[in-house]
């Protein structure tokens, strides 16, 4: 029986066990975590941040899952090296487990960028907390509390989500942004700006272009220009580098990650890398649904299921988690309004907290960035995945739904426009039997049976007979 | 309603046109009046001698026989009985597996008892919101929407139907992702803190267990698989908790995924608190007329009278008892599995057209004319029973008595109005002809009391028990089964104090979203999904027959978007090819502004070159043998 071991039971280790029992009901599957409890979603955590789910519910299995599924998991457990020669991997307690396919799912660390004070012998200071873990939020919760000063270092995606779910909790939180505006990987500074003022008026306040100098323990920031931020919590939410010790000490190729190839082989083809710590060309890391589409190609190929199953990237919609603040950003925003091989449209409206920007390229969508009108990014998102053609009507497109057609006055109308639907009766057909006599609205039902059926159209019934009397005044 | 002198009266819910006009069918020219052999007209004694003496030749399972969610209580209980004590065939399926079955088998599953409103339907008109999911009911069912009147709607359909348009919010998922959706609006409502947690923990198990499935479906996933924005999922959470209902309808069952489709929104229901409880709920909106009571009493393949299950003994032998035979069939094969079943050499169709209404109808129509024998019982000359070999004339609707259930498991009393057209018989005494000439004739009655009587007892002691019903105390009564005796004022509202399970908990049930079985690609770049029209019924063998429900919509359409009709070079009113990988339907073009992009919809009630169901797909649940009617992968071209 083929033996595969996952280091690593984070959500893209998780879910590859899973994708591959789902496929391999006999494959040994062993998987060995670090931390002591069961896989969670990541992805969650800022609504446990946000006081909105319990950290239990973040739990992608039970206590019974490995049993029932017959997966050998060792949870608490670190990987003290990998033995390629004799293709096995040692754990710290000694013991070795030898596989056939090893899967690389060793996840992302956090990045605490180098300000003075903010660790203490390797680890964050007291007062300092990383956004990356369960056990992390459970540090945020114990500390947070109303009307508490709250920095959120990092300007980003994770970092915006963890300060609109503490300033939801009460904090009064400062962010701290080493740009000049805010998610700039995703945004350009127009779009940056308008969602600085929306999340300013849920009262986060900003400051960006800048950086942390140094942590005051109990007081807060110095930052670069000298000036102090108060902060009984720091947040750290800075980035996250991917976690290549095992891979570099084995002596896989790694540059930023483990790096690997369309199958997810990394240098040596009978180990794989998945998730946070891998390397793709096609990926942008920090996010799950890469994680998850490469779960899938690997249990397709480890199993057999589809040995041609190749990974060619994730097209990445970065959608920002957090209350009252909607935005989506995808493909390539950075494009020039005059490009003269885009075509890009703009709507800006700050004061609402609205700004789209929209480039696309053959007809199809190549990028865009909707901040404040939920339903085009819906539409938007859709577009871009499906690779469908953009509408004709581009103010449509940045509404993101038909315009619903205003109601006619019943002059207005055509002979031939139904009213009643339910028994196809036409505007035509009521003013004849009007004009025969038909003059109340039972007269008119019985000629016509309009509104007889649903009787929805009762509305509409009357403001005709009421046209018709004003229009023609009974037995003058 | 009532019929005088062939003209219909409304009763005081309302009518739509079909209603109104039902009266037409009744003296239509086109009506069947002679049993035919191979096409020319035969006396009954010699259509049922030859129709016997055939089936005599053939193994019991070779013989099938196709029902119908049309038929009343009583025809479809002498179906079962007749197939299983005359035919001895485990053979035995209906349309309403088309119709029903998804909804039917997750009901079973969540609450260990399927009927379709627990409640009576003029409940509906206390919420404070309902949710249809896939559901038109302002065109299958307009006079229903007067009991929606006060509530706010949610409506759950990709397209703008006419119901939509009443909706205060309307989510237009892409095809086929409707499980997505549900998974996403509990998550949703977890999130919001709107779920009922003092009820799951006290009347319901399994939430645990759900809950690890829907813990992936974050808002923000959920958008960008269905298209619905996380915003309106959050409104849609908020306007669910208090008094509101969650209803079903085909648009949401008719999938590969249709059954777990359904324990998705009744997982949401439970969540939410609503089931089991005065004043809110959760129901399946039935499609046939008596898509209820035919489910109930034997015609499913997998079935025995009062809703039991064929491979459990004690019902086996109860109802052996009842029938005074010592043996039956075990369970057969499920609707289409049937109907393409290449060893079945003779087929009994029963009100039901699937050479029009079954999934890829091409290759049904092929089958069916490579039988040996293709019986069809039918008051109009439909596409099926054009094809026959024997064409049985049967009364209808206002020719007849008998009892119906109704979507809310209320028995309703159909009575004769008038007497059928001279050489017409009723199904019963089809059955009972046919019976004779087996040998078993004494065992079917012709009289629907004398019918019913029997159904009485051998729903006995079932889940659907009727057996305190009677014809006299329906006269006066409304009765909601189950009814197990005649003192017993009936059951309007179930599980308020208990669900049908041992345990009497309602079961969330794990479900995870899949996606259509046939995703567009660069071959088929469009989703085709398929609907009804106001005017028309089913396979509109009978409505295309009526002058003025034709003389509206007169032949088969496409709706699309205006720019997917300009990119597939088409424009309104012409005709255009609408082509998936199992055929080719030639329909009308109409320009939608409210469409997808990617999606076009076909009307299923017309015939020929016109029947969306040559492009479906056969692709079935796998509990509940559902074909995906509602999505499948196709492309436009010029004609």
């Amino acid at each position: 029986m083929r033996r595969v071991v996952i280091v690593g039971y984070g959500m893209a280790g998780a879910r590859l066990a899973d994708e591959l029992r789902r496929r391999d009901p006999e494959l040994s599957i062993t998987v060995v975590g670090a931390e002591p409890h069961a896989a969670y979603n990541r992805v969650l955590l800022s609504t446990v941040v946000a006081g909105t789910m319990t950290p239990e519910s973040t739990r992608l299995h039970d206590e019974t899952w490995a049993q029932e599924h017959g997966i050998d998991l060792r949870l608490g457990c670190e990987v003290r090296e990998i033995d390629r020669a004799a293709r096995a991997v040692v754990l710290d307690s000694g013991e070795s487990l030898p596989y056939d396919a090893l899967v690389l799912a060793t996840g992302s660390v956090p990045w605490v960028p180098p300000a003075e004070g903010l660790t203490e012998d390797g680890e964050l200071a007291p007062g300092v907390v990383a956004f990356r873990t369960l056990d992390d939020c459970a540090r945020i919760e114990a500390k947070a509390q109303k009307g508490m000063p709250v920095v959120v270092l990092g300007g980003g995606l994770l970092g915006i989500e963890a300060a609109r779910g503490l300033a939801g909790r009460g904090c009064l939180v400062t962010v701290v942004h080493p740009v000049g505006h805010l998610m700039e990987r995703q945004l350009d500074p127009g779009a940056g700006g308008v969602l600085a003022r929306t999340l300013g008026k849920l009262g986060i306040e900003f400051r960006l272009n800048a950086l942390a100098a140094k942590y005051l323990p109990g007081d807060g920031l110095v930052l670069d220009d000298g000036t102090h931020v108060p902060a009984e919590l720091v947040v750290v939410s800075a980035g996250v580098r991917a976690e290549t010790s095992l891979a570099v000490q084995a002596g896989l190729t790694v540059d930023r990650g483990i790096v690997v190839d369309d199958a997810l082989r990394t240098s040596d083809p009978r180990v794989h890398a998945i998730g946070d710590c891998a390397q793709h060309p096609g990926t942008v890391s920090g996010l799950v649904q890469p994680a998850w589409d490469q779960a899938a190609v690997l249990a397709d190929r480890l199993t057999g299921a589809n040995p041609a199953a190749r990974y060619q990237g994730t097209s990445v919609v970065t959608r920002l988690k957090a209350r009252d603040v909607d935005l989506a950003a995808l493909g390539d925003v950075h494009t020039d309004v005059d490009c003269p091989d885009s075509e890009v449209l703009c709507f800006q409206e700050p004061s609402r907290g609205r700004y789209a920007k929209l480039v696309l390229r053959d007809d199809r969508v190549a990028g865009a960035i909707v901040l404040g009108a939920p339903d085009a990014a819906a539409t938007i998102t859709q577009l871009y995945d499906r690779g469908i053609p953009a509408p004709t009507d581009r103010l449509a497109l940045l509404l993101g739904r038909a315009l619903p057609a205003e109601a006619a006055s019943p002059a207005d109308l055509p002979s031939s426009a139904v009213i009643c639907r339910c028994n196809t009766v036409s505007k035509g057909q009521i003013v004849s039997a009007w004009r025969a006599g038909a003059e109340s609205l039972p007269q008119l039902a019985e000629a016509t049976r309009a509104t007889t059926g649903c009787g929805g159209c009762k509305d509409a019934v009357c403001g005709l007979l009421d046209w018709l009397g004003a229009s023609q005044p009974a037995s003058a | 309603m009532s019929v005088i002198d062939g003209q219909v009266t409304p009763g005081p819910g309302g009518l739509c046109q079909k209603g109104w006009t039902a009266g037409e069918l009744l003296r239509h020219p086109g009506r069947l009046t002679s049993p035919l052999l191979h096409g020319s007209p035969v006396s009954w004694d010699e259509a049922l001698d030859f129709v016997a003496s055939k089936i005599s030749s053939y193994e019991p399972d070779e013989v099938a026989v196709f029902g119908g969610g049309g038929l009343t209580n009583e025809k479809a209980y002498a179906l079962g009985k007749f197939a299983r004590v005359a035919l001895k065939t485990s053979q035995i399926d209906y349309n309403g597996r088309f119709c029903m079955s998804s909804a039917a088998a997750a009901g079973n599953k969540a609450f260990g008892l399927d009927r379709g409103l627990p409640f009576p339907l003029t409940d509906l008109r206390g919420a404070d919101t309902v949710l249809l999911a896939g559901s038109n009911p302002a065109e299958t069912m307009p006079p229903f929407l007067r009991h929606l009147d006060g509530a706010r709607l949610i409506v759950i359909d990709p397209r703008r139907t006419p119901t939509a348009e009443r909706a205060t919010l309307h989510l237009q998922p892409a095809p086929g992702t409707d499980l997505a959706l549900a998974l996403g609006l509990l998550h949703t409502a977890v999130i919001e803190g709107v779920i009922d947690k003092e009820y799951i923990s006290s009347r319901t198990t399994g939430f645990d267990d759900a809950w690890r499935f829907a813990a992936a479906w974050w808002p923000e996933q959920v958008e960008r698989v269905t298209g619905v924005s996380a915003a309106d999922q959050r409104a849609a959470v908020h306007m669910l908790a208090g008094r509101s209902y969650v209803l079903t309808g085909r648009g949401t069952e008719q999938h590969a995924s249709g059954t777990d489709t359904v324990s998705a929104w009744i997982n949401l229901a439970l969540a939410l608190g609503l089931p089991g409880r005065a004043g809110s709920g959760y129901g399946c909106l039935t499609g046939q007329g008596n898509g209820q009571g035919g489910r109930e009493h034997g015609q499913k393949a997998d079935q025995l009278p009062g809703y039991r299950k064929i491979d459990d003994p004690a019902a086996r032998q109860h109802i052996m008892d009842v029938w005074d035979v010592d043996w039956l069939p075990g369970p057969g094969r499920s609707a289409y599995e049937l109907l393409v079943a290449e060893d079945i050499r003779a087929m009994l169709v029963f009100g039901s057209n699937p050479v029009v209404s079954a999934p890829r109808a091409s290759g049904v129509a092929d089958r069916l004319r490579a039988l040996d024998l293709l019986v069809v019982a039918d008051f109009v000359m439909s596409e099926t029973a054009a094809m026959a070999d024997v064409v049985f004339p049967v009364t209808q609707w206002a020719e007849e008595d008998g009892t119906m259930t109704n979507l809310e498991g209320r028995i309703i009393r159909r009575r004769k109005a008038l007497d059928p057209p001279a050489g017409v018989r009723s199904d019963l005494e089809l059955v009972q002809g046919l019976a004779s000439r087996l040998g078993v004739g004494e065992k079917f009655p012709v009289e629907p009391v004398e019918v019913f009587e029997e159904l009485r007892r051998a729903s006995a002691g079932g889940l659907s028990d009727y057996s305190g019903i009677t014809y006299e105390r329906l006269e006066t009564e409304q009765l909601h089964w189950p009814v197990p005796s005649v003192e017993h004022p009936g059951t309007p509202r179930l599980f308020l104090d208990r669900f049908a399970h041992a345990d009497g908990l309602a079961r969330f049930v794990p479900v995870d979203h899949r996606g259509p079985a046939e995703p567009p690609d660069a071959e088929f770049p469009l989703q085709a999904t398929t609907g009804r029209v106001l005017q028309h019924y089913q396979s509109g063998a009978q409505t295309r027959r009526i002058g003025e429900l034709l003389a509206a919509v007169p032949e088969m359409y496409v709706e699309m978007h205006p720019d997917t009709a300009s990119r597939a070079g088409l424009a309104p009113g012409e005709p255009a090819h609408v082509v998936s990988r199992r055929g080719t339907v030639t329909a009308t073009v109409r320009c939608v502004p409210s469409m997808r992009a990617d999606a076009v919809f076909l009307p299923f009630h017309f015939p020929g070159d016109g029947r969306a169901n040559l492009l479906t797909n056969p692709a079935l649940d796998p509990t509940s043998r559902m074909p995906e009617f509602k999505v499948c992968a196709v492309r436009l071209e010029r004609v």
